[in-house]
């Protein structure tokens, strides 16, 4: 009898092992991880990570592309499997099968202004996007990141959203739900940082991932100024468990998130999103 | 030096930039030029609602004071956005302050003047109403996402 292979069988996960660990805020944490015979990644894909004994869980990857050797992901604290994986320090191994799902079509936005909204943990999966426009960053039109997170103190990679609203090739635009006069920044939704962004809604590619009701505003402010639905690209979430289209635990109507998606254009998850509790 | 006129200013403003140059022209009988400097406040909760303004450009946090919490700011505004809406409707009474955090400049509309404008002349009026009301709308739909509490781990 054989031993399951990682490298034949999908559900068989490969060792990784932790070589980094970063907090990022009281229940984020950003990981580095390395993997022999890794593959590479798209931006949008997601990683299955278990921690042996307590479970699997989907995963976005958070580091960019053209990281060939260190795998990246920033995880919230927030159910049994996360809080392992938030415990694990540099030395610790994991279960990792992937990466999996459609990416977001970067590479198709070349030529074409670029808008990115992200809200609270949404941040993470779209900043493969932004090391990709960064990185080249003279194939894109203009570029736009407007995000948005509870209060100050639970800004995403604050740091970085310093150093990109420092360029001057790029509009970062920044708000919070909440918070106290100390605070100099926009206070408000999102979404209504679209009406002072500077991008011509014809030539338009944008990228959108939060929490699904902001999607679905953000998705409706977009094409209210004239993006059209099919340059509008959402990453959804859903209970994935097989990462790979067997399970169906993530179907969404006719899609499965985990292979069809999770990133799919607006034009396709707006009906969807339409029907309650799918 | 030319002086830009009020008129050409309204127009440009996204909340007057459909109405007709006559209506603009009436507005503007009403509306005057004013700063504010950073760190200072446009008016303060309880004041009389006799003005509101349209900013060209700048910061404006609106603020409610709070025992326990200081002064929590729950929107701020910029440039092309509509501070006030309480001059529209009896007791035309401020209900938060209106902070400049950065150098403000801003278009004031005398509202007892506008208000007798839009009674004498219902075209106008209903013109006005129909420019504000979208406003108000997305600042109602704003506020309800807003009380969502969206990026809350829990939801």
């Amino acid at each position: 009898m054989h031993a399951p292979d990682p490298h034949t069988d999908p559900m068989v996960p490969v060792i990784a092992r932790v070589t980094g660990r970063t907090r990022e805020l009281s229940d984020v944490v950003t990981f580095e991880m390395e993997v022999e015979g890794w593959p590479g990644f798209a931006p949008g894909q997601f990683n299955m990570l278990s921690v042996f004994g307590v479970g699997e869980i989907p995963i976005s990857i958070s580091g960019p592309v053209s990281d060939t050797t260190r795998i990246i992901h920033t995880i919230r604290d927030v159910g049994p499997v996360s809080h392992a994986l938030a415990a694990l320090s540099p030395g610790a191994v994991l279960g990792l099968r992937g990466p999996y799902g459609a990416p977001w079509p970067v590479q198709a936005a070349r030529g074409r202004d670029v808008v990115v909204i992200a809200g609270g943990l949404g941040l993470a999966p779209v900043r493969p996007i932004l090391y990709e426009l960064m990185e080249n960053r003279d194939a894109y039109g203009k570029v736009t990141l407007l995000y948005g997170a509870r209060s100050p103190a639970e800004i995403l990679f604050e740091k970085e959203l310093g150093d990109w609203r420092s360029r001057l090739d790029m509009g970062v635009e920044v708000t919070v739900d909440r918070a106290t006069n100390a605070w100099h920044g926009h206070v408000g939704v999102v979404t209504a940082l679209l009406r002072g962004a500077d991008f011509t809604p014809a030539n338009t590619t944008a990228f959108v991932c939060g929490p699904e009701i902001m999607m679905r505003f953000g998705a409706d402010g977009l094409t209210d100024l004239g993006v059209a639905a099919t340059d509008i690209h959402l990453s959804m979430e859903r209970n994935m468990q097989c990462g790979i289209g067997l399970c169906g635990h993530c179907q969404l109507g006719p899609v499965f998130v985990c292979k069809d998606g999770p990133v799919f254009d607006w034009a396709t998850m707006k009906p969807l999103m339409r029907i309650k509790e799918l | 030096m030319a002086i830009e006129g009020l008129q050409r200013i309204l127009a440009a403003h996204p909340l007057f930039s459909n109405l007709s140059p006559a209506f603009l022209d009436m507005l503007a009988g009403c509306a005057k030029n004013t700063r504010f400097a950073a760190d200072s406040y446009l008016f303060h909760e309880g004041d009389d609602a006799d003005q509101f303004y349209l900013v060209r450009d700048g910061h404006v946090a609106l603020e409610i004071s709070a025992p326990g919490h200081g002064r929590m700011v729950f929107q701020t505004v910029g440039g092309g956005g509509v501070i006030g809406l309480s001059w529209l409707v009896p007791p035309y009474r401020w209900r938060f302050d209106a902070h400049a955090k950065e150098d403000t400049r801003a278009i004031a509309f005398d509202a007892t003047c506008l208000r007798g404008k839009c009674d004498t002349d219902p075209a106008l009026g209903y013109a006005v109403m129909k420019q504000i009301l979208p406003a108000l709308v997305d600042r109602l739909h704003d506020t309800r996402v807003q009380m969502l509490d969206l990026y809350d781990a829990r939801t």
